[in-house]
């Protein structure tokens, strides 16, 4: 395909916002709606282009190496620290999933943001400079600091343009977030003088003392089981979804959970594998606990938002134990539980800010019957809750048979709890889906709400082609994350995945 | 050495401030109060003058001279050379605030320049006596300074608060002094070093003196449990003063600290390393905790930097050398970030006067943009944010903590960093998430503008390349002239 070894396209990846933000500060006019839409056509425009450029990731990438590829390095801080980037199978779709929602996020606030346009743009294109360097650092330094420095734009976001109770949630969500990762820190500064490097392939291959490895995978688990979040430190992500802006909750939901997913994969495995042996059951023990408590908190919630933002919740547990079963399908079902998650919750807060923007409410009881005067907005959100449900046909479906299967290979009982997360999603939200779709249309105001615009359409339309891709051809996303995630497994879990390999292998990917 | 002059060479830089002061005090006098600005702006380039002539004149090789009282090496000048830059921008951002106030005095520049003289004798002092010396021309300076707005009660409530407490805390220095002489005989840092290395434990005599000399010297610096004196005279004192007594005295006690703990006691580290421990923390902790309800964003201020003074000791209980360097790591940047801040508070400024509640920046940031994101860059800073020049502080700290074992200590000090996190978001809340109160009126002078500009500019994520990398590169040089 196309050479691409000597050009820098990740720090252009994270470089191109910037310049957008950039751009957005020096425009300036009189007409305030002239401006905003000047600012606006920026920020979609970056969105866009970040986006193309991230495809060339996708196509330059050679799916049989677990080596990180596109890979640039620079002497930063001292003789140690260094600029590192580069992706590998694991980190590649996160990337390409953030760049993929940008253009959505902007789309999406094209009308709903009318105050402080400029700083909400600015804060968005930051963020995604700040979430594809959080994907692509190859330094542990380099990733803490893209990590942790991500709050800043988010707690904005939340803080100036959310609803109600935004103070709380901004505080919260900016608290819990800093609390989990100066532990992680501290673990960075041990690791760093410990093995006196900061790359992080460097601290896969150095095998740390296992009384160490205790602690350090504690810290670490403090930063990444906050930011996925598992039960019971889940609490700051329902209040924060409420009262974000949509484009806010998009973000949040599509890429920021995925954070810690992506950590525990980058680092808690590789680099503290007896330890994550350890802890295994723990962690399973909380992700059903989290599945099942939040399904069933999910189910009583009157506002929509905080019903997602629960069933978010759920949908992570899955990915933890996908995770913590070290084997094959596991992971690969994590991985892919976390796209479609990013894919399909996103698109369904777009859906909420969709009738939000109408009726500004997020109360479920206030709407019903929407089949009848909205009939293509009907057909979308039904199809994104089926993808949520885990219907055979879209993503939902592959991500969650893959980790049921690869928790049967590990134990029967894990598979038993988890699969009470299949039925209660399908309970609440089938249920959200009666009442707000369904039912009689006898409420004026609701009589009154018009159909997608065009705006909309070309929101949801990406969105759900890509539900539905995932669903019916998966291994176009399987193929890349292949080679890196069994590399990890049989550096580091052979023994485990062997021990399952003596079951029957179950063929699950692609059907 | 009887009746021998003593090489002067060395001290130049002092000898020309102290003539400088006076000078411009006669000057000051024959003029009248209308030379307040300019004995002013001429007290600024006496101090770049100072700066010129010390980097000039010393490549930062060891000396000594006055027999052995007085030394001079590259920890001194790194030291004196922050001093010197506080001292400059306390005195820039001051003026307006004087003149409104009409307390703008000849004597205010030129007590500042005679603080400043006594924070350069404390830097250099190499033996107990000449420490002492700077320590009080210091402090008087400093005590008049606090009250200069006579006739407002709280200005001269906090100059008297200071005297008094000041004089106790100097008491128990020289009282420790004292048993120190008596139990080791001498009170040069040299002498001290080496007859304290021996075999044999310390007597018990110089642990307690020791341990007076540290409650003196922690005072100074406002460390928990001697910080009682700082919320309030930070809260009664001018604006700018408050700027200068939270930035220059702070460096030169906490470089004192330094010199006089590794300089002429490291044979006892093993009983001053818990004293220091004990005392970050407990700073640590005051300063995250108590801050949390203050709604005087001078108060605020002082807890917070209660709370910047345990980070810096933490480098401090390290012991080492690149302990040291962390610690002048942190102290320097901390200096940007609070003058910027004091800086800042000095815009907050309506028809009516000068305002200090936290709630009067409400909805700064459609008011002021450009001033609100300048603030919350310096409360991003203080919080220790990544990126922003208040993180790489923390990181070079607790590090080396980390290294020499300390990790308790760092993870205290970590989430003592989230605690008050939460005040410094708080600030940024109010500006950024409340309905703007009224404007402010913007008419606070450009030397005050010049310094939020320059320093926020310098705390914003490009500060690794304009503050950090050089800086650490000069409190390497720093540190390393220490014995060790």
């Amino acid at each position: 395909m196309f050479d691409l070894t000597d050009f820098p396209i990740l720090t252009i990846l994270m470089i191109l916002p910037l310049l957008g933000a950039a751009v957005i500060l020096m425009i300036k006019h009189q007409d305030d709606a002239i401006k905003n839409t000047n600012i606006r056509r920026v920020a979609l425009l970056t969105t866009m282009a970040t986006f193309v450029l991230s495809l060339l990731l996708w196509i330059g990438f050679d799916n049989s190496t677990a080596d990180f590829q596109f890979v640039e390095s620079y002497a930063w801080v001292g003789q140690d620290i260094k600029y590192y980037v580069g992706i590998d199978g694991i980190s590649l779709l996160f990337v390409l999933l953030t760049t993929f929602l940008m253009p959505i996020v902007i789309l999406s606030s094209w009308e709903s943001i009318d105050k402080r346009v400029a700083e909400y743009m600015v804060a968005f294109l930051v963020l995604e400079t700040l979430m594809i360097g959080v994907f692509s650092a190859l330094d542990i330094f380099l990733f803490y600091v893209y990590f942790e420095g991500g709050l800043i734009p988010m707690f904005l976001l939340i803080g100036v343009w959310g609803g109600l109770r935004r103070v709380y949630a901004s505080f919260k969500f900016f608290l819990y977030t800093l609390l989990g990762s100066v532990l992680m820190l501290v673990a960075v500064l041990y690791m760093y003088i410990e093995t006196g490097t900061t790359e992080i392939p460097a601290l896969m291959e150095h095998n740390f003392d296992p009384g160490v490895q205790t602690w350090l995978w504690l810290a670490f688990f403090a930063s990444f089981a906050v930011k996925m979040p598992m039960w019971p430190v889940h609490t700051w992500l329902p209040d924060a979804h409420v009262q974000a802006p949509t484009g806010g909750s998009v973000i949040l939901a599509g890429v920021l959970l995925k954070m810690g997913g992506y950590g525990f994969l980058r680092f808690s495995l590789p680099m503290f594998p007896d330890a994550s042996i350890v802890f295994a059951d723990m962690v399973l023990a909380l992700s059903i606990i989290a599945i099942i408590y939040t399904s069933f908190v999910a189910l009583v919630q009157t506002d929509i938002k905080k019903l997602i933002a629960y069933s978010s919740v759920a949908h992570m547990g899955f990915v933890t134990i996908g995770i913590f079963v070290f084997n094959t399908n596991g992971i690969e079902g994590a991985i892919f539980t976390m796209l479609s998650h990013g894919i399909v919750s996103a698109a369904l807060f777009l859906c909420v800010g969709v009738v939000y923007d109408r009726m500004h409410t997020r109360e479920i009881a206030r709407y019903g019957g929407l089949v009848s005067n909205m009939k293509l907005y009907a057909v979308t959100f039904v199809i994104l809750s089926l993808a949520s449900i885990g219907l055979p046909g879209t993503g939902g479906f592959i991500g969650e048979v893959l980790v049921l299967v690869g928790a049967y290979q590990y134990s029967s009982w894990v598979a038993f709890g988890a699969s009470f997360g299949v039925i209660l999603g399908a309970a609440y939200m089938l249920y959200l889906v009666r009442r707000i779709v369904f039912g009689e249309l006898d409420k004026d105001d609701v009589k009154a709400m018009t159909d997608l615009n065009l705006r909309e359409k070309i929101i949801f339309a990406p969105l759900v082609a890509m539900t539905l891709w995932m669903g019916i051809y998966p291994n176009s996303f399987l193929e890349p994350m292949r080679t890196s995630v069994a590399n990890l497994i049989s550096s580091d879990f052979s023994s485990i995945s062997e021990q399952a390999k003596a079951q029957p292998k179950a063929d699950a990917g692609g059907h | 050495m009887n009746g021998e002059l003593p090489n002067l060479t060395l001290v130049l830089p002092e000898i020309f401030l102290a003539v400088s002061a006076m000078l411009l005090l006669l000057f000051g006098v024959f003029q009248g109060e209308k030379s307040a600005e300019r004995v002013s702006n001429l007290s600024v380039m006496v101090l770049i003058a100072t700066a010129v002539l010390m980097l000039n004149s010393f490549g930062g090789e060891r000396d000594v001279t006055f027999n052995g009282m007085f030394i001079t090496d590259a920890f001194a000048v790194f030291v004196k050379m922050m001093v010197l830059a506080a001292s400059a921008i306390a005195l820039l951002i001051s003026g307006k605030f004087l003149r409104d106030h009409k307390i703008a005095r000849f004597e205010f520049p030129v007590l500042v320049l005679l603080a400043t003289l006594g924070m350069f004798v404390m830097i250099s002092a190499n033996n107990l006596m000449s420490l002492y010396i700077g320590l009080e021309l210091q402090s008087l300076s400093l005590y008049v300074l606090a009250s200069m707005n006579r006739d407002r009660t709280r200005s001269s409530e906090a100059g008297l608060k200071y005297f008094v407490l000041g004089a106790l805390s100097s008491g128990m220095l020289l009282y420790g002094v004292s048993m120190i002489y008596g139990f080791a005989g001498t009170t040069d840092f040299d002498l001290l070093q080496k007859t304290l290395r021996g075999a044999e434990g310390p007597h018990i005599g110089i642990v307690v003196g020791m341990v007076f000399l540290m409650v003196g010297l922690a005072f100074k610096v406002s460390a928990v449990p001697f910080h009682m004196w700082t919320p309030d005279v930070y809260e009664g004192s001018p604006t700018p003063v408050t700027a200068f007594f939270a930035a220059a005295p702070k460096v030169a006690a906490l470089a004192l600290m330094v010199r006089v703990l590794v300089g002429a006691f490291p044979g006892l580290i093993a009983e001053w390393q818990q004293v220091i421990i004990f005392i970050s923390v407990a700073s640590m902790l005051v300063g995250a905790f108590i801050a949390l309800v203050q709604t005087n964003i001078k108060r605020l201020m002082a807890y917070s930097s209660i709370g910047h003074v345990g980070f810096a000791l933490v480098g401090l209980a390290t012991g080492t050398q690149a302990g040291i360097e962390a610690l002048l790591i942190y102290i320097a940047i901390y200096i940007t970030m609070t003058l910027g801040t004091f800086a800042a508070i000095l815009t907050m400024r309506r028809g009516e006067g000068y305002v200090e509640n936290i709630d009067d920046l409400a909805g700064l940031s459609t008011n002021n943009l450009p001033m609100a994101v300048a603030i919350a860059i310096f409360m991003f800073s203080l919080a220790g944010i990544p990126m922003l020049a208040g993180f790489w502080g923390k990181w070079y700290v607790f590090l080396e903590a980390v290294n020499v074992g300390l990790w308790p200590l760092a993870l205290i000090g970590l989430i003592t960093s989230v605690v008050s996190a939460y005040y410094y978001l708080r600030i940024i809340k109010i500006m950024f998430f409340d309905d703007a109160a009224e404007v402010f009126d913007g008419n606070h002078g450009r030397g005050v503008s010049l310094v939020v500009g320059v320093t926020a500019i310098v705390n914003s994520p490009v500060s690794y390349f304009l503050l950090i990398a050089p800086l650490v590169t000069a409190a390497h040089w720093a540190a390393s002239s220490l014995l060790f």
